[in-house]
């Protein structure tokens, strides 16, 4: 594929082809997830309405399946709206500072074996400190719009972010030390053999702290004080409207999907077949792409999200920390303890 | 001029340039995000010199965790800026004399006759499977490892100090331990009462 791209660019310099390149690649990541976070819309919709007896949007094609077309249209076309006393530069950075860094962690991400756009050595690392940022934007954003409402969303956001990502980090420190590496394909690796051989079983509590972390970061119900339509209007983004408004909505989707693929990547053995190990079922199932599996493993959890939206009820706010830092913090700790004497025991089939 | 060599004037140049504007707007909410702009461009600078673990650590802690505390008290507290840009000509033949002075240190000892390349020449790049985060690991629990954990003593003593002098024994708002909310049960709470439907006259 990449000599058939240097041959029809041939007339360009080869580091300028190079870096086309590369942006085709970005591309055929960006899109999909672009495409993938308006289905997870529809999806939201759709699964809630079902959940509430009701059947979520079925005007707009079939089933209503352009629903998201039509609410991108809609968007696209509003009046983006600044408020008169609003810082304008940082009011229209913010959205922007929320999405980078969402979609960027994407760079790192292995969607199979070799299929990855930057494997670097230390992309765990690489996800955390590029996650870590998105709360820049939320803070922002509140500020900048010069409202109490948007002020007060954001300082709980702010506040939540950073306390859990603690706890998220110690699960990370978990995984590295399961998977031997800081590189997301070694750790999928790591995990070959069975189904008994995914992360998910040795580190059990890590797998429960890091998903939840991971609902808390995305700022996504019962952790969602930080919109809280019920006591702060919408929270950070309450002065948002149309594009600016629909760039923090993308952010907040591909965010959710990342922590779906990480989530599935380092616990759920990535891109391996489930029927690993399995006499007939592995030879019957071997045809079936890496890809599909990582895809249908990401799906459970963005399920699981929706499912959580559905069923829970708003935390409240002191019990948010509360979970946070006394009983996740040490519970990672501990789980690093015990973790470092599973290894050194070499307690199998994981760590023999 | 190669791509590293572009790379490392760009992120350098917005370093200087954002650490300029650090001292010099007047907002202090602008200043702290062009604090994070200078953390930021110096991690990339870093990543240019092969040190990624902490180039990322540095963009982890500093700007994930740090700066976003820092905003969080600039942004609550309601800085009055008149206080703030009062005596500038007062202070600065001091504030000049100072800058100059710490210019002329740093530029004695970092200077080219210590760190040129002909007294430090480049090092060579790493090799491909080098890992950078691993060296760091091996170094610190090996050759280092008394510093390390000394530093880690201090931290934890850091923390012990700063919660003691925060907790307050005392607490001001109403608080329910939440083992002892969850031992709520219904019978405790609901009573359901029996009657028979009112009959319309």
């Amino acid at each position: 594929m990449l000599e058939t791209f240097q041959n029809l660019l041939s007339f360009l310099p080869a580091e300028l082809v190079q870096l086309l390149w590369i942006v085709v690649k970005i591309l055929a990541i960006a899109l999909p997830v672009m495409g993938a976070v308006a289905y997870l819309t529809l999806a939201e919709r759709k699964v809630i309405g079902y959940i509430q007896v009701r059947i979520g949007p079925n005007r707009v094609g079939p089933r209503g399946l352009l629903q998201p077309i039509a609410d991108g249209l809609k968007l696209m076309m509003k009046e983006t709206i600044i408020p008169t006393k609003a810082n304008r530069v940082l009011f229209l950075i913010a959205p922007v500072l929320t999405f980078a860094p969402a979609i960027t962690a994407f760079a790192v991400v292995p969607f199979d074996e070799g299929l990855v756009l930057a494997d670097i050595d230390a992309s765990l690392l690489f996800i955390l400190a590029i996650t870590s940022m998105g709360v820049y934007g939320i803070i922002i954003a509140g500020w900048a719009s010069n409202s109490k409402y948007a002020l007060l969303g954001a300082l709980r956001s702010a506040a939540q972010i950073v306390s859990y990502e603690i706890a998220m980090g110690f699960a990370l420190v978990c995984v590295l030390m399961a998977g031997g590496s800081l590189n997301l394909t070694d750790i999928v690796n790591a995990q070959q053999g069975s189904i008994l051989h995914w992360f998910w079983l040795p580190l059990l509590p890590m797998f429960l702290v890091y998903f939840i972390a991971g609902v808390a970061e995305t700022n996504r119900a019962p952790f969602d004080v930080a919109e809280g339509e019920s006591e702060i209007v919408a929270g950070f983004h309450v002065e948002y409207s149309a594009m600016t408004f629909s760039v923090f909505f993308l952010a907040e989707y591909s965010a959710m999907i990342l922590i779906a693929l990480l989530t599935s990547l380092m616990f759920l053995g990535g891109w391996l077949s489930p029927f690993q190990g399995i006499p007939v079922l592995e030879e019957l199932f071997a045809w079936v792409p890496g890809l599909v599996w990582l895809i249908l493993k990401t799906s459970v959890f963005l399920f699981l999200y929706l499912w959580f939206r559905a069923t829970f009820p708003r935390y409240r706010y002191d019990q948010i920390m509360r979970l946070g830092w006394k009983v996740f913090i040490p519970l990672t700790i501990v789980w690093i303890v015990v973790l470092g004497f599973l290894i050194l025991g070499e307690v199998g089939p994981w760590f023999d | 001029m190669n791509a590293e060599l572009l790379l490392f004037y760009l992120f350098s140049g917005i370093a200087v340039l954002a650490a300029g504007m650090v001292i010099t707007i007047r907002n202090p909410v602008h200043a702290a995000l062009f604090l994070v702009l200078t953390f930021f461009a110096s991690a990339g600078v870093w990543l240019l010199l092969e040190a990624e673990f902490l180039a990322v650590t540095l963009v982890l802690v500093y700007v994930g965790a740090v700066m976003v505390l820092f905003l969080f008290v600039i942004m609550m507290l309601d800085i009055n800026l008149v206080p703030l840009r009062e005596g500038f000509t007062k202070y600065l033949p001091v504030g000049s004399l100072i800058a100059f002075v710490l210019v002329l240190e740093i530029a004695l000892i970092v200077g080219p006759e210590r760190f040129g390349l002909e007294a430090m020449p480049a090092p060579p790049g790493a090799p491909e499977d080098y890992s950078n985060t691993k060296e760091l690991g091996r170094l610190l629990y090996t050759t280092y490892v008394y510093p390390f954990e000394l530093a880690a003593v201090l931290l934890v003593v850091a923390i012990v100090a700063a919660i003691a002098l925060t907790l307050r024994p005392k607490r001001q708002s109403r608080f329910v331990p939440p083992e002892e909310q969850i031992k709520v049960r219904k019978k405790d709470r609901l009573r359901v009462v029996k009657m028979s439907a009112e009959k319309k006259k």
